[in-house]
């Protein structure tokens, strides 16, 4: 199987899918021609020409507000937001009118599209090129959110969601787009949405994260493994649909669980997977499920490595929950 | 798929950039560019709005927009700082607009008039403490770099997201006209803002409450990798103002004579209650969008070459050359200047700790911190108490 990092994954995926479907379309800014400014839609405008992969004039709002058209008439758009943090131009029409078509209209249309945009910090990029922005998008109901980790994930969940019947907002963690190298199989490919993966199988306590942190999760758990702190790791991939029984399967194992993303912890998804927790394996809990995340503040510029929730912090919360 | 539209007209602008050079149409003669000095620099400009004193004065500070951009992006290139975002051919453009305004007049940038913040007082070491992001830096380490504010000298804060300091530009000089002050605002955003809401909604209010407003595109051509051509199906920025219900101009950018004598018509208009006025600087993007792009790869190069010969730099010393105010050894002379006024302030602010300070990560958030944003600073202090990796970038094993 051939090495990928996410970006090739990605482009991997969108290829395969525009040869298999020609309904797909990709639209953006810089995603034609240049091939992105992540080079994630490299050779899409040379392969299937500007009619399927468009430039489009600076405007989020437009390139979600078009995409919508094209959905309801019968293409299926994988429109890209160069950065997740100028998703907000584009809001109204992805909360009001994306999410909403096929409750509104009795299910007359639906909306399928899959908005592709990388997400996240450490990068040093401050708090317009940081951003997980993914509560509020899992808060708005008719969205699907996914964010793979691994180039292989990437590829198969993209796939799915380019196929599945609602829209998908698919968060690609920059942090790693080239770091994470992984063998990714060849040709079509597929993991299904709203499955979450165990990537390490432990009894004592259950570390969860997705995209760029769970490679930090990961790292974590190797070092606990040291000390003799023995950590089940749970990649969720699909945020919204939530593998629910995956995690609950996991904490009444282990009766302890650790939560980690990089967002602001207030509302934070990790408040939702600890009261998730809490109502279904309340009698089996040993401690308190913790959250390791990033600040109630915007992300920082200088002091990013102190805001995010990487691996020795992990690590210090793994300790507190195993000798609580 | 079966194609149902052909998208010819696209493919004509595409393809015909060339052609509308050479045929201008209605509204390109509509909005004729206005231009005083001519594209070489020789000869008399048709008129000259600026005194000797302050033409020098003003090449002075296109010569330090020029050394500046050039070496942050060398030291970026050296790893010093994280990112640049210059304005390296559009000095005129830059410098005409905000010598065309009154210093009491509020300057709402874009990303790329970090001169402009210096020609209001903002000291250079206190911009490089914003590249550098350190302990000394204004912005408390919180911005990228090229995100500097200066309020002492009415320069608002920037934003990555495209146009949206254009409203605020208006609800500022709104604000002034309410209070019964004379204060005229000044936008700068580039032609690829032309495509935002905001430019819309900005340009909207204006025209409707007659703000006084100075709306400056910087229309150098290039949006990252989206030429003007597929920003726009207008032939003009300047014709947009129609729609508006506003002054509209169109003005060679790398002139700086024109664009100071446009900005200064512009401002009597606003602050004579006549409106705002959307005032187009055509000039060009010598260098990709960024630190972060190689315009190589989506911009052919032949179609920079024949900016490069428009240089508003090389202009503006032929004409001052021409004009008895500048000899090539005094030319030397000030480079040298410059490049050591630059490499004092690099100095100064490399001096300071390069992290600032644990706090910075709660503060300004709200007035006053909340007990999550304390609560989660002990967290964090008490973290790297236990282990030093929690604030090293390289943690991994």
């Amino acid at each position: 199987m051939p090495v990928l990092n996410i970006i090739q994954a990605v482009n991997d995926a969108l290829k395969l899918e525009m040869r298999r479907d020609p309904s797909v379309v990709v639209l953006g800014e810089d995603v034609g021609r240049f091939g992105g400014v992540f080079r994630a839609t490299t050779g899409l405008h040379e392969e299937f020409g500007p009619d399927r992969a468009m430039d489009t004039p600076l405007a989020e709002s437009g390139i979600i507000g078009t995409a919508v058209g094209m959905a309801l008439y019968g293409l299926k758009p994988v429109p890209e937001i160069q950065f997740a943090d100028f998703i907000f131009p584009a809001m109204d029409q992805i909360v009001n009118e994306v999410a909403k078509y096929r409750y509104r209209s009795g299910g007359q249309w639906s909306c399928p599209m899959v908005i592709r945009s990388p997400y996240g910090g450490g990068i040093r990029g401050g708090h317009y090129h940081s951003q997980s922005p993914e509560t509020h998008f899992i808060h708005t109901p008719g969205l699907k959110v996914v964010v793979p980790a691994t180039p292989e994930d990437a590829k198969g969940l993209l796939t799915s969601a380019i196929r599945d019947p609602d829209p998908v907002l698919f968060l690609e963690p920059k942090r790693v787009y080239r770091a994470a190298r992984g063998e990714v199989p060849e040709g079509e490919y597929l993991v299904p949405l709203g499955k979450a993966r165990v990537t390490r199988a432990g009894h004592q306590v259950t570390l969860i994260a997705w995209g760029a942190m769970w490679h930090e999760a990961d790292q974590a758990a190797r070092e606990a493994e040291a000390e003799g702190i023995d950590v089940e790791v749970l990649d969720l991939r699909s945020l919204q649909p939530l593998d629910v029984e995956a995690i609950e399967h996991s904490v009444l194992k282990t009766g302890r669980a650790v939560v980690v993303h990089e967002a602001p912890r207030t509302c934070g998804f990790g408040a939702e997977i600890s009261a998730l927790i809490q109502e279904r394996c309340f009698l089996h809990l040993e401690a308190p499920v913790l959250r390791v995340t990033g600040l109630d503040t915007p992300f920082p510029y200088t002091l990013e490595n102190e805001y995010l929730p990487r691996a020795p912090r992990i690590l210090q919360a793994l300790r507190r929950t195993v000798t609580f | 798929m079966r194609r149902t539209t052909e998208p010819r007209e696209l493919r004509r602008r595409e393809n015909g950039a060339a052609k509308e050079a050479a045929a201008p149409k209605a509204e390109a003669e509509r909005y004729p560019l206005f231009r005083l000095l001519a594209e070489d620099g020789a000869g008399a400009p048709a008129e000259s709005p600026l005194a000797d004193g302050e033409l020098l004065s003003l090449y002075r500070w296109m010569v330090l927009s020029r050394q500046l951009d050039e070496r942050m992006v060398a030291m970026q290139r050296q790893g010093r700082i994280g990112f640049y975002i210059g304005a390296i051919g559009e000095e005129a453009t830059v410098l005409g607009t905000a010598a065309g305004m009154q210093p009491g007049d509020w300057i709402f940038p874009c990303y790329r008039e970090h001169a402009a913040a210096l020609y209001r007082g903002m000291p250079m070491a206190a911009l490089f403490c914003d590249m550098l992001g350190n302990a000394a830096d204004l912005m408390l380490g919180h911005q990228m770099p090229c995100h500097e504010a200066w309020r002492p000298g009415h320069y608002a804060s920037i934003s990555s997201p495209i146009g949206t300091q254009i409203p605020q530009a208006v609800g500022a000089a709104w604000a002034a006209r309410i209070k019964g002050e004379e204060m005229v605002s000044l936008v700068y955003f580039g032609e690829g803002a032309t495509s935002s809401n905001d430019f819309h909604t900005g340009l909207n209010f204006a025209g409707v409450h007659k703000v006084p407003t100075v709306f400056v595109c910087r229309n150098n051509g290039w949006a990252i990798s989206v030429p003007r051509e597929r920003q726009t199906a207008s032939e003009t920025i300047a014709q947009k103002a129609v729609a508006y219900g506003i002054a509209g101009e169109r003005v060679d950018g790398n002139d700086l004579l024109a664009v100071v004598a446009a900005t200064r018509r512009a401002r009597a208009r606003a602050a004579a209650g006549e409106g705002p006025t959307l005032l187009e600087c055509v000039t060009y993007r010598l260098e990709g969008h960024s630190t972060s792009d190689d315009p190589k790869a989506y911009r052919p190069v032949e179609l920079v070459e024949p900016w490069r010969k428009k240089d508003p730099l090389t202009r503006l010393r032929r004409h001052l050359t021409e004009r008895g105010l500048l000899a090539e050894a005094g030319d030397q002379k000030l480079l040298a200047e410059v490049k050591e006024e630059i490499l004092a302030a690099i100095k100064q602010a490399e001096a300071a700790d390069p992290k600032p300070p644990l706090e910075t990560l709660i503060q300004g958030v709200y007035a006053e911190p909340m007990w999550q944003q304390r609560e989660q600073l002990e967290e964090v202090r008490a973290a790297i108490a236990l282990d030093p990796r929690v604030a090293n970038p390289r943690h991994q094993s």
